[in-house]
């Protein structure tokens, strides 16, 4: 006789898989919510006015967020390039040459830690590393700032992405004859670099939303940015911030809202970006 | 009868260790040139170990270790000042899974060749076109030759990797149970390939195929638990078999 599944175990096993179903829609619910929000807020706002002309001080009109938008394009690209060459060297050190070593245990840990370090925290650190130093704000200080928090995370994608690579194919390029430098970078970089690009367009994403470290380093100018070495550069979170929170402008809390959702359209772009490039490089 | 052959490979008295734990014990075994060496044994036995010793991969791991000697037209390549660069151009290897390059099927089999030989234009693309003729490859990929190496077949992954390993023009090639990963058709066709590649390398195959080892190989090694325990001519091998342990494990495999 063929044993039939009990009613409770049915009932149990119908509950659970409502409860997981539930849940995880609510997490899409929340996506739902954000984004639909700041687009009945944001979109009315979006003018080829509003796109190219540089903010301006409270109250004045024909203001726009163009600054911002360069400013924060430039200060995370002076952040990825002061931190993608070190952390991508420090993974290959950690995947390639370190693994189980001290060292690596050290260098892992302490990459942790500074993953887990409030990011106002970081701004406070180099606003008296970078701003004390050289006696101004600037853009510049802003990218140091976003650089150790991208630090960490490319850090760890880079050794993640590249441990992934099987071991036969470091053997097959040594037994080729090759040196495990030159291997490392032109085999088994290149069959990790899907993952690796991915990890890394994630953590620029990540990083150009961040507002407390700007506050303390690049801080906010009504200009272009053309002083991001030596000035104060805009940038769409703390341009956003400064909108909604300090000003007592109707006008300015609709433009605060219009820069949230160009800064979120910007990032669901490089989302939808390294997500075509980690498909592809899937294969 | 011995007098007259010609050795390429010499082992003697080869230890190996991985940490503490010895895997190696004593081994020495001679590799006729331009033959082909078949070594077979149960898993764990060793056999894999031994070969990765010849090309010195093993020492991409901490803590392995080999002493004795293996002498290469009698120079020792366990010598700390070996060039270990030139070693593996001398001494091709072909894993257990076919490991093409994330690149074109071109780029892979022109690795070595830039490597080694800084070719460049038609005579790198000359040299491409014989290994992969020389591996079987190329009535198959000469129309796609800039198509991703990973999108072939795994037989086919597992040729190409063979032509990028005959491309530098190696005097030895090691085998790492080459087949057992792919399909028998594909495997036929491997060792179809063998049997013409003998003509110009010194072949050393490590295989758990019984059968493949009486098929395709001129000598046959068996080891078990880390030793040598019985090597001769692959016909008298398999059908003399004069240690017990041999007889036994033949016996075993060849009866199921």
């Amino acid at each position: 006789m063929i044993r039939r599944s009990t009613l409770p175990r049915r009932i149990a096993d119908s509950l659970f898989k409502i409860t997981s179903a539930v849940s995880s829609s609510l997490g899409l619910l929340i996506m739902i919510i954000i984004v639909s929000t700041i687009l009945y807020y944001g979109a009315s706002m979006l003018s080829i006015e509003f796109l190219t002309s540089p903010s301006k001080p409270y109250g004045e009109a024909g203001a726009g967020i163009a600054n911002a938008i360069l400013g924060t394009l430039l200060i995370t690209f002076g952040a990825a390039l002061i931190a993608l060459p070190p952390a991508m060297a420090a993974g290959i050190y950690l995947a390639e040459y370190g693994r189980d070593s001290k060292l690596a245990s050290i260098l892992r840990f302490t990459g942790n830690v500074l993953m887990g370090i409030p990011s106002v925290v970081v701004g406070i650190f180099v606003y008296a590393l970078v701003v004390v130093t050289f006696g101004r704000f600037s853009g510049f200080a802003g990218s140091v700032a976003l650089a150790f928090l991208m630090f960490p995370v490319v850090m760890r994608t880079t050794e993640d992405m590249l441990r992934m690579v099987n071991d036969s194919l470091r053997e097959s390029v040594l037994a080729l004859g090759e040196t495990r430098s030159r291997g490392t970078l032109k085999v088994i970089f290149r069959a990790a670099r899907g993952g690796i690009l991915t990890g890394v367009l994630l953590a620029l994403a990540r990083v150009s939303g961040e507002t407390a470290p700007l506050l303390f380093t690049a801080l906010f100018a009504d200009s272009w940015p053309t002083s991001y070495f030596s000035g104060p550069t805009a940038s769409l979170p703390v341009l956003i911030t400064d909108y909604t929170m300090n000003s007592p402008f109707e006008a300015m809390h609709r433009a605060g809202w219009g820069a949230a959702f160009v800064i979120a359209a910007i990032i669901l772009a490089v989302n939808l970006v390294s997500r075509y490039y980690a498909e592809k490089e899937k294969l | 009868m011995k007098l007259n052959r010609k050795y390429k490979i010499r082992t003697d008295n080869l230890s190996f260790w991985y940490g503490e734990r010895q895997a190696l014990f004593n081994n020495s075994l001679d590799i006729e040139a331009n033959k082909i060496t078949a070594i077979i044994g149960p898993s764990g036995c060793g056999k894999s170990t031994h070969l990765r010793v010849y090309n010195r991969i093993f020492e991409l791991y901490r803590g392995q270790k080999a002493e004795g000697k293996i002498l290469l037209d009698g120079e020792n390549i366990l010598d700390e000042d070996v060039d270990l660069l030139d070693l593996r151009r001398r001494i091709g290897m072909i894993f257990q899974k076919p490991t093409p390059f994330p690149m074109s099927v071109f780029d892979n089999v022109a690795y070595p060749l830039k490597l080694h030989y800084k070719l460049k234009g038609s005579e790198l693309e000359a040299r491409v076109e014989a290994a992969l003729k020389g591996a079987s490859l190329w009535d198959e990929v000469k129309d796609s030759l800039g198509k991703n190496g990973l999108a072939l077949s795994g037989g086919q992954q597992q040729r190409l990797s063979i032509a990028r390993a005959i491309a530098a023009e190696p005097e030895v090639l090691l085998m790492d149970e080459p087949t057992s990963a792919i399909d028998p058709i594909a495997t036929a066709k491997i060792e179809e390939l063998m049997d013409s590649l003998r003509e110009r390398f010194t072949i050393v195959i490590v295989t758990h195929n019984m059968q493949q080892a009486a098929r395709i190989s001129d000598t046959t090694a068996f080891f078990y638990r880390g030793r040598i325990v019985e090597v001769g001519d692959t016909k008298d091998f398999f059908n003399n078999p004069k240690d017990p342990l041999t007889q036994d494990y033949l016996s075993v495999k060849f009866k199921k």
